[in-house]
Parts: structure tokens; sequence; C-alpha cells
């Protein structure tokens, strides 16, 4: 055990910038060269429609597999066996809502956000200023989970426990972020994406060999040797309950988590808005079947990394290292192949951080420009081109913000935060997109109750959760100010928000018949959709 | 070709090019095989996934029962959960491609078609 840690300490500083470094400068040259070509809004916010399904299916699945998913999810499985295993079904299955109900239609009716499909028969300014909030929430919940997780990362690679060197090394990956956003738009960050996911899926790929390798290609042994290294207890790894199994509460409260995470994809602003970026609802369905078969075999492959860092490096070890739960893959790559795979896994594990947040800064910036900005404030009456400056200074504060709050909530459970901000998704954003997009009824009214209602309760069962007061894991320890006794409010939220958008609906009497007939239409058949720009 | 981002103009009386499409034969079985496929299928996957969440939290000692060597039917529940994903990506592939595809084509043919004529 000793000899790990001061591997970890042993671990080259030098080699592990450098190696980021290398990345950094290669995607900053892409980035360059597609920047060249963009200079309409529809350049900047949707990569002027030109990317084919295939690569944008793989930058979807740059943008989701983020850090939580990678260091999170196979640092739980290490810890607590079977339940880690659970977050990523939950994640993958979540992808059949996307596919069978939303992508399609909402690329066919939508321009740029979120909020474009809702304004479409409904008013204007106050469906767009709500979109407009639950897109930038969710985006911060999310931001959030990716800075906190770097942090835990810089902790692992160069040792550094002290908070100042650690918010040092937050704040030069915000800026590196917000140079993307700004240089390259979405075509430039979605080439990042695609760059991270095919550096991130061939080195998981890498390293699940050489694990499954080391025991033969027998997947029962490597359980077999997981348990063992685990001591007394090491049985429970592998049947579900060692993390949720403990009462009735947590039982439930995973319950919660599991409706939460299959309703949450669907309603995720940066994945909702990368269906703009291909040019027909066919090819947004492609980019879709690529993602689900990307993320599936990835999350196979997280099963392996998680149970072989357990085999092989041993919870105990995990949970002391700097970085805890999430240091589990970088310490099994030191384990396998020393310091240069180590430096090589690392740096993809911040090529993710990187990637994610670019990806959730340039959605931010635009749902905040094109709806809050253009539709709002300027009601329509505003050139594409300030329409683009505005987003281009929505993404610098977005940045700083992300930095500020990266530094504040250090330490954080990455793959927790990132729940939530699935929970806010799935409360606020999905029930709308769902009923614009199905229910000829639907109103603002029920728009309106249903995303302002959704935020709230959600958010409120948060606050007053276990999760952020009175527990050893909460984020405030000293006080107790809980009453909601579940970590993940989706359980009550989630149905709320649907409820909501129902009553909401049916106490108010507009109804536009016309305009529901067009978008229906459109939406079916992809009549009049934006199309490609060509250069 | 307007944009989609007319939400909210001024209504106006006369049946437009939309309303035409909207009542067609043609539109009404794209959308009735649209939701046949979709709607029963979501309900499929979804009850599949909730019952695999509720067994994992609630049946510890029956998804823990080991079938061979190390591998217990929680991990098979789980391994058939990614195959029954993959399995209803590619039914609904094939499905659109047959079924929804041509019909919609055709109805944004004519649709392109009128307005650019009603434009001319």
């Amino acid at each position: 055990m000793t000899n790990i840690a001061a591997g970890v300490e042993g671990s080259n500083p030098l080699l592990n910038i450098l190696i980021f470094a290398a990345f950094v400068v290669i995607t900053l040259v892409i980035v360059f060269r597609a920047s060249r070509n963009t200079k309409t809004a529809s350049d900047y916010y949707a990569a002027g429609r030109a990317f084919t399904g295939p690569q944008n299916g793989i930058a979807i699945s740059g943008d989701y597999l983020s850090a939580a998913s990678f260091l999170g999810i196979a640092g739980a499985i290490a810890i607590n066996g079977y339940d880690g295993f659970l977050y990523s079904i939950g994640f993958l299955v979540a992808w059949l809502v996307a596919l069978l109900l939303v992508a399609e239609l909402l690329r066919n009716t939508g321009k740029f956000t979120m909020g474009d499909v809702l304004a479409f028969r409904m008013k204007q300014r106050p469906v767009r200023a709500a979109a407009a909030t639950s897109t930038l929430i969710v985006s911060f919940f999310y931001l959030l989970a990716q800075m906190a997780g770097a942090g835990g990362l810089v902790a692992l690679l160069l040792g550094v426990e002290g908070g100042g060197a650690q918010a040092l090394v937050i704040a030069v990956v915000g800026i590196i972020m917000i140079a993307y956003v700004l240089i390259g738009g979405m075509k430039g960050t979605t080439w990042v994406q695609i760059i991270k996911a095919a550096l991130l899926i061939v080195g998981a790929l890498v390293i699940t060999l050489w694990v499954l390798g080391k025991y033969n290609f027998n997947f029962s042994s490597l359980l077999q040797a997981a348990v063992d290294k685990a001591g007394k207890a090491g049985e429970t790894l592998l049947g579900p309950g060692k993390q949720y199994g403990a009462t009735g509460t947590s039982k439930l409260d995973f319950f919660s988590l599991g409706i939460a995470l299959v309703l949450g994809t669907a309603g995720l602003p940066h994945v909702l808005m990368r269906f703009y970026t291909v040019p027909t609802a066919r090819d947004a369905r492609r980019s879709v079947v690529w993602a689900i078969v990307l993320i599936g075999v990835f999350y196979l492959f997280t099963l392996v990394l998680g149970y072989g860092a357990g085999a092989l490096v041993g919870p105990d070890v995990i949970k002391k290292a700097p970085g805890g739960v999430n240091s589990a893959a970088p310490l099994l790559a030191l384990e396998l192949g020393g310091p240069v795979l180590l430096g090589l896994i690392s740096a993809v594990a911040f090529a993710t951080i990187l990637a994610v947040v670019a990806g959730l800064t340039i959605t931010a910036s635009a749902s905040f420009a094109h709806d809050v900005y253009a539709n709002v404030v300027k009601r329509g009456k505003t050139s594409p081109d300030s329409e683009v400056k505005v987003a281009r200074i929505t993404a610098v504060v977005i940045g700083a913000l992300a930095i500020g709050g990266g530094i504040l909530a250090n330490g954080q459970n990455v793959a927790f935060l990132v729940a939530l901000a699935f929970a806010v998704a799935a409360s606020a954003n999905l029930p709308t997109i769902l009923y614009s997009l199905f229910w000829k009824r639907f109103n603002t009214q029920g728009a309106l109750w249903s995303i302002y209602g959704g935020l709230a309760i959600t958010i409120v069962l948060i606050v007053f959760s276990p999760a952020v007061s009175g527990k050893s894991t909460s984020m405030i320890k000293t006080v107790d100010f809980a009453w909601f006794p579940l970590s993940n409010p989706g359980l009550v939220s989630i149905p709320a928000a649907f409820f909501l958008g129902w009553l909401g609906t049916v106490l108010s009497k507009e109804h536009n018949a016309k305009k529901y007939a067009e978008m229906e239409v459109r939406s079916l058949t992809g009549a009049g959709a934006e199309k490609a720009v060509s250069h | 070709m307007s944009t989609t981002d007319t939400g909210g103009g001024p209504p106006d009386t006369s049946e437009t090019i939309w309303e035409r499409a909207h009542e067609s034969t043609e539109f009404r079985e794209l959308r009735s095989r649209l939701r046949q496929f979709v709607f029963p299928m979501t309900a499929v996957f979804l009850l599949w996934y909730l019952l695999y969440v509720l067994l994992a939290d609630y049946a510890h000692g029956f998804m823990s029962t080991k079938v061979f060597g190390n591998i217990n039917i929680g991990l098979i529940f789980g391994l058939l959960q990614f195959v029954s994903t993959f399995v209803i990506t590619g039914l609904y592939v094939r499905y659109a491609n047959r079924k929804l595809d041509p019909i919609a084509e055709k109805i944004r043919e004519d649709i392109e078609g009128e307005s650019a004529k009603e434009q001319a």
C-alpha cells in the first residue's frame, strides 16, 4: 500500500503536464482552423449544421462521457461494486428517450435552443425566459461537477493538497475552455469533443484489454480478485445494495436516482443543442445511434476498469488517495503502465473536463444570447452579429462563474453533482419538451408552471435534503436543516412537474390550433426545417 | 422559405399549407405510424428498466444468486439492459427507414413545392 501511495507522489507531474499541454496545443490549432468559417449565428451556435451523423454522434458521446462517467463511475464500481454499475445503466437507457421521442422532432422544429421549440406555438417572451432560466441552471450544476472533478484530479496528479494551487489549476482549465468557445464556436467545440471522445474510448479500451489480459480474459476471475482484495466484506461488491441497500430511505433514494438518470438525459440542454449541428432529422437519428453504441461500449469498459481498480489497487488505497473515489481509474493506469500511462490517462481525463465544460458554456451562452437577449430583451429586433457578440461575452461570464464555483465546489463528489443536474433537467425540461412535441392542448401557462414549478421544487428539495446539510457527507456538515429525506429529488419533482404542466394547461384557455398543426407537420416531416450552411 | 422562428405571429384566417398537410390522409398515416411504434416501445423499455432498478433495490438475494462462476443474476440483468437498448435502437432505425422516412419525404416535398409556387 505504501509503495502505491509513493507511486502517486512519484508519478511525474512534469510528464503529466507535458502530455496535457500537447493535447491543448493540438486542439487549439484545430479550433483555430475550424473557426475560419465561423461567421453567422448559425455557424457559431450550430456549426453551420454541417456535421455528419457519425461525427455528431462521436461528439455527443464526448459531451456525455464526462469526468463523472469516467472517473466517477469507475471509482464507484471499485468501491461500491455493483451499485456503481447501476449509474451507467441509467445513463445509457436514457438515450432511448432521446432517440424515440426527442431528437428528430426537436431537430425539425427548432433552430438553436430548447426555447425555440417551446416558443413555436406559445407566447415567445415568457417561455423563452423560462427555458433560458432552466438551461442556465442545469448547465451551472453540470459545470460545477466538472470543475470540482478537475480539482480532485489535480490533487492526484500533482500531489497538490493546498487549496490555492488547486484553485490556480481550475482557473487555468477554465481559461483554456473559454478560449475554445470564443475562438471556435460550436464547430471548434465539436472538434474538441470528437478528439476527446476518440482518446477517451481508445484509452479505456486499452486499459480494459490490459486488465482482462491479466485474468486470462475471464471476467469471473477478475471479480474474484476484486472480492479477495476487498477483504472481509468483499463478497458484497458483486451484488446490489452495498451503497444504497442500508435502510428504507436509502433504497427509496436509489429509486429516485434511477428515475432522474433515465429521464434526465433528454432534457440536458447541451445534449439537445447538439441535435442542431446536423443537416437533417435523419442525421440527428444517426448521431443518436452512434452515441448509443459508443456510450454503451464505454460503460462496459468502465465495468472492467472499476472492478480492475478494485482488484489491482484495492478500495482502501483508492479511498485514501488524494482525490478519493475519483482517483480509481488514474491509479489503475499507474499500476498497469507506470507514470507514462498515468500521464496519458490523466491528460485524457483533463481533456474530458475541458471539452465538456466548453460544450456546456456554449450551450448556456447560446441560450442567454438567443433566447434572453435577442428575443426577450430586443424582441427579435437584433442582428445575428450582435447576438453572437452577446453570446461571446456571456461565454466569458459563464466561464468566470464556472471557475469561481469550481473552486468552491472542489472536493464534492462528482457523480453526485451530475445526478443533481440530471434531476433538474428531468423535472424542469423534459415535461415541457414532451408536452410541447406531443400534446395538442399544451400552452404557455402549462409550460411556465412546469418549468418554474419543476425548477423550484427540485431546488427546494435539494437545499433541504441530507445532501446539503446535516450528515458527514453533506456540503454543510455543521448545521442540520434537512427535512426532505432523499438526496435525489427526482421521485417527487419529476411527477410534480408533469402534473403542473397538465394543470397549468387545462386552467388556461389559450390554444393555437393553427400553430400546432404547423408545428406537428414540421416536426414529423422536416418541411421547412433549418438547412445546412454551405461555405 | 420562412424560418422556424415565427411563433406568436398574428393568426390569419386562411387555411395554410400546414393545415392542409395536417389534415391529409398521408400525414395522419405518418403520425399514427410514428406513435404506434414509439409510445409502446417507450413503455416497454421504461417498465423493463424500472423492474430492473426495483429488483436491484429490493431483491438483493435474488440478484446476488450466482449463475456461473462469479457471474450473478444482477450482472446478467444489467448486461441485458445494454442488449435491450441496442436492440430497440436497431429496431427503431429499421422501422424509421422503412415506414417513416418515405412518407415524411413525400409530404415534405409536396409542402416545399407548394410553398415555392405560392411565393412565385
